[in-house]
């Protein structure tokens, strides 16, 4: 099997939501020609994309996913991935790990006593992390994905 | 009770935070002109490496072994951030010291729970921040800090040290403690001690505070007070001045101005600048810290600090006053009313022995040398005719904050652009 094709990730900005500008409405109305409109009776106060991907700005880091060994997940290559390091590595959840020191994303899972890390592209085999030299860098929450094919 | 928290060889952490590879390796951080060493690993350290040690004084086989990095202050003040956002879970009431040591103050929680929350505070800044921290718990600041020490040295405490102001433990750490360990205490203030028949922190805990203040000084007595488990110290008594300068105050008033906080912030960098170059220092970076009122129930909460590492290291109060309006420019936000603001000056150095940069020219020396005059000049007539006697205004835009570091590790966590390359295979 070989470890070259792995879902690599690389970190590229950091996630705090303080600093942020004002919270922006959705599609509120501001034109004030003729009478107001009646919608803005129901505007909302905000919708904060960041506030809603990190729950936690202190634990939570943005890195870049490299390679196609997790795209069963929707993890593609170039893709962002929002981490948070103060989520528990449950089985089942896709985690960062650092493996003999190469940090990698793969699913978390549990076969009977062993733990594996399991590839989402059946071109990948399953990584048993009995006698490896491993450590959890955080959890996989969210995957930003640019449909126009830039680099989100 | 306060506890004080500090992360261990704080900027290699950092590092190591994002690159496992550099985990049980030999690791050093340069400084920002790349001339010496600033922070090592244990490993580092173990090799012989001194603090300070210039790099081109490294033997050949350290500098094989060793993973020598450019000093990457976004990174630093941004995990430093990070680091103090986690304590504010444990207690309201946080306060950095430098960048990587914070006070946590525990006034009103129940003492009992106070080692096993300090444990878990512990664990927590580790496994979301990446970096490992000690922890010295103690009635006051003096005691806290000891206790950090211990913390750090003895592997049986696994990082969190309690010392209680009367226990037989305190009494035992306080007399294996020399006097001039203690944080506050000058080499030529330990050596009158000394004729004095004073050599450990527990004498000087025994002596009387009336006489030591005859002696010596405030300060001192209020060492004892401290050391007597009785809080007296204020942090600007301890700003240990050859390392870090800081200066700091509360507002008057809660204020939710910017020029108000604009003018606070270039006030102490000005200040700060007065003492660093009082004492012949340079400094290497400057942060900025905002927060507002821990303590007023229903008040929207909000601190930050802000790290700007200087062209390279600096006296001249034009630099670090516009270093520091571009820190507090990074963290001001509208709709809260402040309490305190403050400027530390990081990473000091002798100006005397500072090496240029290989990349200076002469147009750099002349430059130096008008600087300080003009800062000479600038001090005598503050000195003479009255503080503010000549003040700054805005600072100049546009500064070239670009830095020379050839070995500086990606920005991991404050630039899209600087992505952490991983070879494949």
């Amino acid at each position: 099997m070989s470890l070259s094709h792995r879902t690599r990730i690389r970190i590229v900005g950091r996630a705090a939501s303080e600093g942020v500008g004002p919270p922006r409405p959705l599609m509120g109305c501001r034109v004030r020609a003729g009478f107001p409109s009646p919608a803005d009776d129901h505007l909302d106060a905000e919708i904060d994309l960041h506030a809603h991907v990190v729950k936690r700005p202190a634990a939570t880091y943005f890195v870049r996913a490299e390679g196609d060994s997790m795209l069963g997940d929707g993890i593609h290559h170039g893709d962002l991935l929002v981490v948070d390091r103060s989520l528990e590595p449950l089985p089942g959840r896709v985690i960062v790990i650092a493996l003999e020191g190469e940090p990698t994303v793969k699913r978390l899972e549990q076969r009977g006593a062993a733990v594996w890390l399991v590839a989402s592209n059946p071109r990948f085999a399953p990584i048993p992390l009995a006698g490896r030299e491993c450590e959890v860098w955080g959890v996989v929450t969210h995957v930003v994905h640019d449909l126009l094919g830039r680099a989100p | 009770m306060i506890a004080l928290v500090d992360g261990n060889n704080f900027y290699v952490s950092c590092e190591r935070a994002f690159d496992p590879r550099l985990a049980g390796r030999p690791v050093g951080v340069l400084s920002n002109n790349d001339g010496c060493v600033v922070a090592r690993s244990q490993e580092l350290k173990a090799l012989g490496v001194a603090m300070g040690a210039p790099l081109h004084l490294l033997p050949p086989d350290v500098r094989r072994q060793a993973v020598l990095l450019s000093s990457n202050y976004a990174l630093y003040g941004d995990m430093s951030r990070r680091v103090n956002q986690v304590l504010a879970e444990f207690s309201p009431d946080v306060e950095p010291y430098s960048i990587d040591e914070s006070f946590v103050g525990f006034d009103g929680f129940p003492e009992e729970g106070l080692e096993a929350r300090c444990r878990a505070l512990r664990e927590t800044v580790g496994r979301w921040t990446g970096i490992p921290v000690g922890v010295g718990l103690a009635p006051t600041r003096v005691l806290a800090k000891l206790a950090n020490r211990l913390a750090k040295r003895e592997p049986a405490f696994e990082g969190v040290c309690r010392l209680d102001a009367d226990d037989e433990a305190t009494r035992r750490a306080l007399t294996a403690c020399p006097v001039e360990d203690l944080w506050g205490v000058a080499r030529r203030s330990a050596e009158r001690l000394a004729l004095m028949g004073i050599t450990t922190a527990w004498e000087l805990r025994e002596a009387d505070p009336r006489w030591v203040r005859s002696r010596f000084s405030v300060v001192m007595e209020r060492l004892v007070w401290e050391l007597r488990g009785r809080s007296a110290i204020v942090l600007e008594d301890m700003s240990e001045p050859r390392r870090r300068l800081l200066v700091s105050r509360s507002f008057g008033r809660l204020t939710g101005e910017r020029q108000e906080l604009e003018a606070a912030v270039r006030q102490h960098a000005a200040r700060a600048g007065e003492k660093l170059r009082r004492q012949g220092s340079l400094a290497r970076a400057v942060q900025v810290f905002v927060r507002t009122h821990p303590f007023l129930a229903g008040e929207p909460q909000y601190r930050n600090a802000a790290l700007v590492a200087l062209p390279g290291p600096s006296a001249d109060s034009r630099e670090l006053l516009a270093a520091a309006s571009r820190a507090l420019e990074a963290i001001f936000l509208e709709g809260y009313r402040y309490q305190k603001c403050g400027v530390m000056l990081l990473d000091l150095t002798d100006a005397e022995g500072t090496q240029p940069s290989l990349l200076e020219t002469p147009d750099d020396d002349a430059r130096r040398a008008r600087s300080q005059q003009l800062m000479a000049t600038l001090d005598r007539l503050n000195r003479e005719m009255g503080r503010d006697t000549v003040r700054f205004g805005l600072p100049r835009q546009g500064n070239a904050w670009a830095l020379r570091c050839e070995r500086r590790t990606p920005r991991y966590t404050t630039r899209w652009g600087e992505l952490m390359r991983v070879k494949t295979g």
